[in-house]
């Protein structure tokens, strides 16, 4: 999709792709055929910057059709640059103005829970988030009403538009900080698929009456060293004929 | 390096310019409008929203620690399991309401207006009213209703409201159309955002046999000298001006305009069409971007040219002090409405 284009966040979307992974081939129950089936885990990206990335995944689950990649933000596609409910099924919430994506996901894990159904909201948010104090009133709102069925997933990069997060305002020490405010907080290698396996784990069967963290710690651009090397990653171009180059070198990697 | 000095708005207050015993002190902080002599009703809005939970489980409440000031605690009494106090924290606040609409529940969201205006616009745009979810979003104290000073008084809210997609907003007069006008947004799809007055409420339209409809301008009393345009409380205004007026030889009509977005241009283009009559918006809000600039527009895009003028708030930070001091002081008062409508008639 990034081809088509020929830049965006890409290097985001590779970061982030274990904790993807993990999330739609592991832990949540979803039906690909029905993408509103009202047992579904949520999943709420409020990085809607980063939804190549679900795209990806959703086509992987078999919710969007791969023939549909070559029109990944032209006009007319239903998958647009940043992630947009309207447009894309499987894409819960419109996001892109960051801060959003948990208190949506507050409201409705206290919706479930009303409804006595005891699917898990999962919010996919990225460490600039932390910097944005709505996401601390969601942070404290969830810890408020106990709830146990809302995951967060943090994307911990270190990179946002304008540099490193911890030299713009979200300041180290993420795990802590997130259970000092009362939640059941992991911090693991984002890019560790067996490490990300077990936290999600533990997060679903985690047993106190808390909302759930998972600190991923991620590599922007993983899996393409060449990539990996750039110095500014935020938004980046990737050549025409570096996308061969660099879907070799994911191929390599790729588990048989 | 120099850094120059930034001029600031200076205090009018002079101690000595009010004798003692004529000073009005700043009533409650949380100013009503129970003193025009009228029948009131008490917290019309929490009960038709208690009376609607009856038959409506989808009915839900949330307040941003002012249910007992937006007239929700009566709901939260009647329905505990169903309103969610989500604290001092109004981005969560309407977050929270669109993430239990997509879950299928009709939440209303209650806070000030100032508060869901200036400071959870972008939660309102982004987490409601772009997905056009049923979020109810009911704000107690609009424009001039408190004389605690800019902090609390919406005096922009509609301005920064219309320009919002999909919203529908509404300033309803009194307590029979709050009530009438709660029971018709539960029924209607989208967003809406609609002004509150709490506590005592006046009941001004009851004998009028009124009856709110959503997106209608309605004719309260017909006229041929001056047609009044107005929403809100400003109608209640507008109605004791027109009996000022008659006794003084000068017949008014008034059209209320609740519904400010969509706006009924269509009425508001016919009786200003009817011509001969000097067209006046009243409204409890700043003359920039409220009812009056949408009439304005509406008139404009219809082709109908009239002579026309605006009753509003001046577009700056208002004094604190008491209510009434202040209607007086900034145009809003029957007195004042009386006597410019006659430098106008005489113009």
């Amino acid at each position: 999709m990034g081809e088509v284009q020929g830049q965006g966040y890409i290097g985001q979307a590779l970061g982030v792709a274990d904790a993807l992974a993990t999330a739609y081939f592991h832990a949540m129950t979803y039906r690909a055929d029905d993408p509103e089936w009202e047992g579904r885990d949520r999943f709420y990206l409020s990085i809607g910057h980063y939804a190549i990335a679900l795209y990806a995944a959703l086509i992987e689950a078999g919710v969007l059709p791969e023939d549909e990649i070559p029109t990944y933000g032209m006009d007319d596609s239903r998958m647009p640059m940043s992630g947009m409910a309207a447009y894309t099924p499987g894409m819960e919430i419109t996001g892109g103005s960051l801060g959003h994506g948990l208190g949506i996901a507050v409201g409705a894990a206290l919706g479930l829970k009303r409804k006595n159904n005891p699917a898990f909201v999962y919010n996919l948010l990225s460490d600039g988030e932390l910097g944005e104090g709505s996401t601390w009133e969601a942070v404290m709102s969830a810890v408020q009403w106990k709830l146990d069925n809302l995951i967060a997933i943090v994307d911990f990069n270190n990179q946002q538009a304008d540099g490193p997060t911890r030299d713009a305002l979200a300041v180290g020490a993420e795990a802590p900080k997130w259970a000092a405010f009362g939640w059941y907080a992991q911090e693991v290698d984002g890019n560790d698929l067996d490490a990300l396996v077990a936290a999600f784990d533990n997060a679903r069967n985690h047993a106190e009456a808390k909302p759930r963290v998972i600190i991923c710690n991620t590599k922007m651009c993983k899996g393409v060293p060449f990539l990996e090397a750039r110095e500014s990653n935020h938004f980046i171009r990737v050549e025409a004929d570096e996308w061969a180059k660099a879907l070799a070198v994911l191929d390599e990697g790729k588990p048989l | 390096m120099t850094i120059p000095t930034h001029s600031r708005r200076k205090s009018k207050y002079d101690p000595r310019s009010v004798p003692e015993g004529e000073r009005l002190a700043t009533s409650a902080m949380i100013a009503s409008l129970d003193s025009e002599g009228r029948e009131t009703v008490s917290a019309p809005f929490g009960h038709a929203l208690v009376d609607l939970a009856k038959t409506r489980e989808d009915i839900v409440g949330l307040s941003a620690d002012l249910s007992k000031y937006t007239d929700l605690h009566v709901f939260a009494k009647a329905h505990p399991d169903r309103f969610y106090q989500m604290g001092m924290a109004e981005a969560v606040l309407m977050s929270a309401a669109a993430g239990l609409a997509r879950e299928g529940f009709t939440p209303f969201a209650t806070t000030y207006a100032v508060f869901a205006s200036r400071r959870a616009y972008d939660f309102i745009a982004m987490a409601i009213a772009e997905e056009n979810l049923p979020v109810k979003i009911c704000c107690a104290l609009p424009g001039l209703t408190t004389g605690y000073g800019p902090s609390h008084q919406a005096t922009e809210d509609l301005a920064i409201m219309r320009g919002m997609p999909n919203l529908t907003v509404i300033d309803p007069c009194d307590a029979v159309e709050i009530d009438q006008a709660t029971r018709v947004i539960a029924e209607t799809p989208g967003p809406v955002y609609m002004r509150l007055l709490r506590g005592q409420v006046p009941d001004v339209l009851g004998r009028y046999g009124y009856r709110f409809q959503l997106g209608k301008a309605q004719t309260i009393r017909d006229g041929s000298d001056v047609l009044f345009i107005s929403s809100g409380f400003m109608t209640m205004r507008v109605l004791d001006a027109a009996e000022a007026l008659a006794r003084d030889g000068v017949s008014c009509a008034v059209l209320h305009s609740p519904t400010i977005k969509p706006l009924d241009a269509e009425t508001i283009a016919a009786e200003a069409r009817k011509g001969g009559r000097l067209v006046v918006t009243a409204e409890n809000h700043s003359v920039t971007g409220g009812l009056g600039e949408a009439v304005a527009g509406a008139l404009m895009r219809a082709g109908v040219h009239v002579p026309f003028h605006q009753i509003a708030l001046p577009d700056e930070y208002l004094d604190a002090g008491a209510l009434p001091t202040l209607h007086e002081q900034y145009g809003l008062s029957v007195d004042s409405i009386t006597a410019r409508v006659k430098t106008w008639l005489e113009g």
